[in-house]
């Protein structure tokens, strides 16, 4: 078992015919990732190196059985899309493309949370990887080994970074899961902590946040009240400038929190392991789990 | 947008500000232009009773420095007569994920002092992006904030107005601060504090060119020219690398190993050849840079075609410095062949994150 893909994912792409969809979404069936599908308004009927194309996503769920979804459609129209997928039943959508605005994202998440039962990861996420099952998104599959730990980041790279790192040194992965660094998340890291704790075959987790927001001061709620397995974490930014400043709002809202050191120091308070070092994430997973 | 502000005009010498003085008539208030809080406190906003003062009051104003923004233009406005100063906000709760209006009675200078000694007086209301704000909403936040209630109906039509702006504006934030009301029982917005969402620049094209001209440094208009996310800093060695998490933590690794980083520039995902040979030459504009770090992990982005733009830049450009390069993930065995395919002793290859900040920080001490 690893967490949200695996052999059963039955992929549909929204975008397959553009130029990154082509690339990865072939790249994810070279994995062994069942693409199904591809959907592009207009293309109806026609095929792509035998993935049959659909208008609507809907036609194409019903025609193939899909049950996940990966939207690689300009940013302009991505909003739209989401909304598609997650009116088409897809248990999951995830979301890759970068520059949504961000009120887009807002009314998207809401309207998926309200009208449908699917799970949004993304957007502005590399999206996710259960090594030796399947690959949904734009992550590198060859430095990823299968086994038991999981990993959830905010960051596209730092992702490939910690699983790279990982690897290395022979340790595998369950899942590896890049929830995205845009303001509202589908999919946040007490979601993906959730699901890795009730995932018999994951036995450790590293968690890769960044400052801004409060995603990580939540996880370390959560942490506390419900994870049993290890957690390694490291935030990037400890030196980073501040960055836009969003008024007096933005310091009422955040009230000292969203900083790397305040991260740090809720996640190191309910016993998570805190590196200021990424490429020390590797050797601090091997001294947990040998 | 439907929420009157006072008459004013904009004036860049002490000459015109009187002369805006003078068209107004009576008093004036002179405000210093600049995108940066806190003017008022600087000294920056200055009220004047004729036009003689407004110009004396300009020719103090313009120059000055706050907080490293130089002014170079005042705002002459009509003087409100102020009854009461409230504070409205806009923004996206990224925590709740819905529209988060803050509302207070206790507007003007220190609305952060208020929300901290007096939680209350400042009322909070989250509203749902799907539906977007009620009249009742609007009409709950006057009555919780207790603001005058004979301005009940006006208030709450201008917090209707300020929502709808900031939505079909794609704002990030819309602050007025203070939200004033007049003696005559007007509501008017007499200072703001709006900040733009840069991915929606495409549905409202004016936008792009005024951030545009507001950026007053060189190098960070000419990354910004070249779709590239650079913020300039304070160290020596130049740092380049794809996503920001990455660059960021690349930032913290420099410092780990006892450097300091000259920028934060980010080309983005799928970069190709001409983005990293034109992030290459916005370092080269950067005196203070002794060393280059190019750290890449391809994902959507391919290291082959990382490692040509490294090439069509040294081939291309005067650069003054060694090039630190550590390549990873998506063909980064094909970049690492063009690499050392065409040798070059400016170019130093690195196997991990660490080595590469490691090496990079030795060679901008010796640089």
């Amino acid at each position: 078992m690893a967490i949200l893909i695996d052999e059963s994912t039955r992929l549909v792409v929204q975008g397959l015919t553009g130029k990154e969809g082509q690339f990865h979404g072939f790249r994810n069936r070279d994995y062994g990732t069942n693409l199904v599908a591809g959907v592009t308004p207009g293309k109806g009927g026609t095929d792509l190196s035998g993935v049959p194309i659909f208008n609507t996503v809907s036609e194409a769920v019903d025609a193939t059985g899909a049950n996940t979804a990966m939207t690689f459609v300009p940013p302009p129209f991505a909003a739209d899309a989401i909304m598609e997928a997650a009116a088409a039943g897809l248990a999951l959508v995830v979301a890759i493309t970068e520059g949504i605005p961000a009120h887009d994202e807002a009314r998207v998440y809401n309207y998926v949370t309200q009208t449908s039962a699917s799970r949004l990861l993304g957007p502005n996420c590399p999206g996710l990887l259960s090594p030796g099952k399947a690959n949904v998104g734009i992550m590198p599959p060859e430095i990823a080994l299968p086994g038991r730990v999981g990993v959830v980041s905010r960051s596209g790279t730092l992702t490939y970074q910690a699983v790279h790192e990982l690897t290395m040194l022979g340790i595998g992965q369950s899942s590896c899961i890049g929830i995205g660094g845009d303001p509202v998340p589908g999919t946040s890291f007490v979601d993906v902590l959730d699901l890795f704790e009730r995932d018999d075959e994951t036995d450790a987790i590293v968690m890769i946040g960044e400052i801004g927001g409060d995603a990580e001061e939540q996880a370390a709620d959560f942490i506390k009240a419900n994870v049993t397995k290890p957690v390694v974490s490291y935030i990037a930014g400890v030196t980073a400038p501040p960055g836009k400043k969003m008024g007096h709002a933005g310091a009422i809202i955040s009230g000292g929190k969203g900083t790397a050191a305040a991260k740090m120091e809720a996640l190191a308070a309910v016993g998570v392991t805190v590196l200021d070092d990424p490429t020390e994430i590797g050797n601090a997973i091997k001294a947990i789990v040998d | 947008m439907g929420v009157p502000v006072p008459q004013g005009r904009l004036a860049t010498s002490p000459t015109f500000a009187g002369i805006a003085a003078n068209e107004l008539g009576g008093t004036v208030v002179v405000k210093a232009q600049v995108q940066v809080g806190g003017r008022g406190k600087a000294g920056g906003i200055k009220v004047a009773a004729s036009p003689t003062e407004a110009e004396a009051a300009a020719a103090e104003i313009l120059g000055m420095d706050i907080k490293g923004h130089t002014v170079h233009s005042v705002w002459v406005e009509e003087a409100s007569d102020i009854a009461a100063e409230y504070y409205a906000s806009f923004t996206l709760d990224r925590s709740a994920k819905k529209h988060l209006a803050m509302v207070s009675a206790q507007g003007g200078v220190d609305i952060e002092g208020v929300a901290e000694s007096d939680p209350d007086a400042v009322v909070k209301l989250h509203i749902d992006p799907v539906v977007g704000m009620t009249e009742w909403q609007a009409r709950e936040l006057v009555y919780r904030a207790k603001l005058e209630p004979a301005a009940t109906r006006k208030a709450a039509a201008a917090l209707k107005k300020l929502y709808e702006a900031f939505v079909s504006l794609d704002c990030d934030l819309v602050e007025v601060n203070p939200l004033i009301l007049t003696g005559a029982g007007e509501i008017v917005a007499l200072d703001a504090k709006v900040t733009l969402d840069a991915n929606a620049f495409y549905r409202h094209p004016d936008f792009a060119d005024f951030e545009a001209a507001f950026t007053r440094d060189p190098i960070e208009a000419m990354a910004m020219e070249a779709d590239l996310n650079f913020i300039k800093l304070d160290g020596s060695v130049g740092i380049i690398g794809n996503g920001a998490g990455l660059v960021m933590s690349t930032l913290d690794v420099v410092d780990l190993v006892g450097g300091r980083a000259a920028n934060f520039l980010d080309v983005g995902g799928g970069a190709g050849a001409d983005t990293i040979s034109n992030a290459l030459e916005v370092l080269t504009q950067d005196s203070g840079v002794k060393s280059v770090l190019i750290n890449i992990f391809g994902g959507i982005t391919r290291c082959d075609l990382v490692a040509h733009g490294i090439i069509e830049a040294l081939g291309r450009l005067d650069l003054p410095w060694p090039i630190v390069v550590r390549l990873d993930g998506t063909n980064a065995e094909e970049g690492r062949a063009i690499l050392a395919a065409s040798p070059n002793e400016q170019l130093i290859a690195a196997a991990t994150m660490r080595e590469a900040a490691e090496k990079a920080v030795v060679l901008a001490g010796s640089n």
